[in-house]
């Protein structure tokens, strides 16, 4: 059984006891959801209580394994039910709205601090105690602020008062999206400054961790022999030592795949970005379960095949690893 | 994010028999600082509420007072509503920090009583808390509490405490379970076993205490993780936000728009405090860090040889000891992990 696929059946079995925890959640919480929902919208009728009912599975007829089974069918059917606060909407279309706008600005932005924050580490870690070394625990400052706290500063001092970046928002208002150059330069123009807060934010992280990965690294014997060889230092900087270190950088990435996306929701709720973290926001203060746990589902997946997409990078980047696929 | 990324995970080594008495000495500088910063905060959290000028929830009714700019009556200015933002920002350190530490130190018994004993019991045993602790980092951890804090009808102090407590875990557990495979197979241990010492014996003052360098150190971060999380779940409105926390006090900041006014003294020392506590315990933590592995540790000297010099003083390095026989179900659940590909070309002898 190659390695890949042996990481398959690992998030599989990750992704399932998501979708548990997710379905037990509604039913072990102290509290009635169905209650909740109906006295924040006065205007839906007591009819609608047994709707509500059969939409979270709560109270549903049934056993509890009749129904968990019913509700992994419709969870593979993509089919989330329909949304309490935007009544008519299916879970699924708000999904389908709101995903492309996150991916496409966190994820461009967490591959840049990542691969600023690994060259400086490199840097860092080959002249230990040089400049960059020092600057460490400054930066150390920035990663330890709230990251919302630094967000709302910069999106104060450069789009507020200095009308450097637009304020908030995905794009202009009154643009009708779509694949034409006002709504998609409108959309870079809008996204920059998130973009921004979050390489600044999560660089030193990288940075960090990988001026100890190479920290380590250096210290091997091959380092010292390929010195001793007479070779000259940018190869042994790069060809010896950094290639080596990426490894553990790259599980390092996929391990706090988790932290970027905590990241990511709490970057949409300050610039007010139509992705998927603000609408999990709205869910949470209008009491929409339903929309809630879609998200938490979503998320977890993505970041389950982020982390899929990791470990088939390493195993590429890896010889050794790719020798013993070979081998099986 | 605030949540520090763990370090150098796989490189823990054995401390080298740490003398009680000249601990504070071989600190690192940086832990230093970063344990001085954290003892005055632990002391404004001690004391701040007996030295509050105001009843931070108080508020004054004269308009004069309403976002009142910094001045001897008010030292740190006032809200909106006339409250001393001193007396919140005292009150809200220690109701962070007890939070925190209380997360902290739940969070990391769990992790030790976890990761000793998949490593220590081994076999079914280790892969099934493995594959649980693995599934739990890989699953984010922050939808999660907002979903399950979005549930809850009261989201007190405790509750909070209990969530962050709940998923806080698994980063320490499996980096304890790391080491103590590697202490396990040790002379030291075997001859405790041959001795017929008690299997709680053994863990409790032969296997835990050679870890107590790593269980700081998660320990420490688990505190990171717990403030950030904390304030990040206060700052979207999932907390209680009648009492003062450092977070609830952003909370209010942010929503009655204390930036748009102008009101710095109102937004800036809360997040300034939060960035300050933070900060500490990085410090902390890299220092620990590098009391337990000499690599990182500053070897005098700047420049690219500058680890020529560090060579000689190497201890020797703790070889992982060869993992457990496994038994045909565990070794099968095992392949699932991904340090099952690094196995087999780590192990001594397994040079790249």
């Amino acid at each position: 059984m190659s390695f890949i696929v042996r990481r398959v059946i690992f998030y599989l079995v990750a992704a399932w006891v998501a979708l548990t925890i997710n379905f037990f959640i509604p039913r072990a919480m102290p509290g009635n959801a169905v209650q909740a929902i109906m006295s924040k919208f006065p205007n839906l009728t007591p009819s609608a209580y047994g709707a509500l009912e059969a939409m979270l599975g709560v109270g549903h007829p049934g056993s509890i394994w009749h129904q968990y089974w019913s509700y992994l069918v419709n969870v593979s059917h993509l089919n989330f039910g329909t949304d309490v606060s935007q009544y008519p909407a299916s879970v699924s279309s708000l999904l389908a709205q709101t995903i492309p706008w996150t991916i496409t600005l966190v994820g461009t932005a967490t591959v840049i601090a990542f691969a600023i924050g690994t060259a400086l580490g490199i840097m860092a870690g080959w002249r230990r105690g040089g400049w960059l070394d020092r600057v460490l625990p400054g930066l150390m400052f920035f990663q330890a602020m709230p990251y919302f706290f630094l967000a709302l500063i910069l999106l104060e001092l450069l789009a507020v008062r200095a009308h450097l970046f637009p304020i908030g928002q995905g794009y202009t208002g009154g643009l009708i999206p779509g694949w034409h150059w006002d709504f998609i330069s409108s959309a870079i123009d809008h996204s920059l400054l998130p973009a921004f807060t979050i390489v600044i934010a999560s660089v030193a992280g990288w940075m960090l961790q990988m001026r100890n990965v190479m920290l380590t690294t250096i210290g091997e014997d091959y380092v010292l022999a390929a010195q001793a060889k007479g070779l000259p230092d940018h190869r042994v900087v790069w060809t010896y030592a950094t290639r080596n270190a990426l490894l553990p950088q790259l599980q390092g990435f996929g391990l706090a795949l988790g932290f970027v996306v905590s990241g990511a929701i709490i970057m949409e709720i300050v610039f007010s970005y139509p992705g998927i973290g603000l609408l999990l926001l709205n869910a949470v203060t209008s009491n929409d379960y339903p929309l809630m746990q879609a998200i938490f589902l979503v998320i977890t997946f993505a970041v389950l095949l982020a982390n899929l997409i990791v470990d088939v990078i390493i195993v590429f980047a890896d010889p050794r690893a790719r020798a013993r696929e070979g081998a099986r | 994010m605030t949540v520090a990324l763990p370090v150098s995970a796989e490189s823990a080594t054995v401390p080298e028999t740490p003398q009680q008495l000249g601990l504070w000495r071989r600190l690192p500088t940086k832990a230093k600082v970063g344990a001085v910063m954290m003892g005055v905060f632990i002391l404004a959290a001690i004391i701040g509420p007996l030295l509050t000028p105001y009843d931070p929830a108080f508020q004054n009714p004269a308009p004069a007072l309403s976002l009142h700019s910094p001045d001897a009556a008010h030292l740190l200015g006032t809200t909106q509503s006339g409250q001393d933002v001193l007396s919140q920002l005292l009150v809200g350190i220690r109701l962070t920090l007890e939070l925190a530490l209380s997360v902290g130190v739940i969070a990391t018994v769990l992790s030790v009583v976890v990761g000793v004993a998949a490593a220590y019991l081994g076999g079914v045993w280790d892969e099934v808390l493995s594959l649980a602790t693995n599934v739990f980092l890989v699953i984010p951890a922050l939808p999660l509490l907002i979903i399950l804090l979005g549930y809850l009808p009261q989201k007190g102090q405790l509750a909070t405490i209990v969530v962050l407590s709940g998923l806080g875990w698994p980063w320490g557990a499996r980096l304890i379970r790391a080491q103590t495979l590697a202490i396990r197979g040790r002379d030291f241990v075997a001859a405790s076993r041959e001795t017929g010492e008690p299997t709680w014996r053994i863990l409790a003052v032969e296997i835990v205490p050679n870890e107590v360098s790593l269980i700081a150190a998660s320990f420490v971060n688990t505190v990171l993780y717990a403030i950030g999380a904390s304030v990040a779940l206060a700052f979207i409105g999932l907390a209680d936000l009648t009492s003062w926390s450092l977070g609830s006090m952003l909370y209010w900041a942010q929503s009655q728009q204390a930036l748009q006014l102008g009101a710095w003294w109102w937004f800036i020392p809360p997040g300034l405090a939060v960035a300050l506590i933070g900060t500490a315990l990085v410090l902390l933590n890299t220092g620990i860090d590098e009391l337990g592995n000499p690599r990182l540790r500053k070897a005098g000297g700047t420049g690219v040889g500058a680890w020529h010099g560090l060579r000689p003083t190497d201890p020797t390095p703790v070889l992982e000891a060869a993992p457990p026989p496994r038994g045909r179900l565990a070794s099968f659940l095992h392949s699932f992990s991904r340090s099952s590909l690094l196995d087999e070309h780590t192990g001594p002898g397994g040079t790249p």
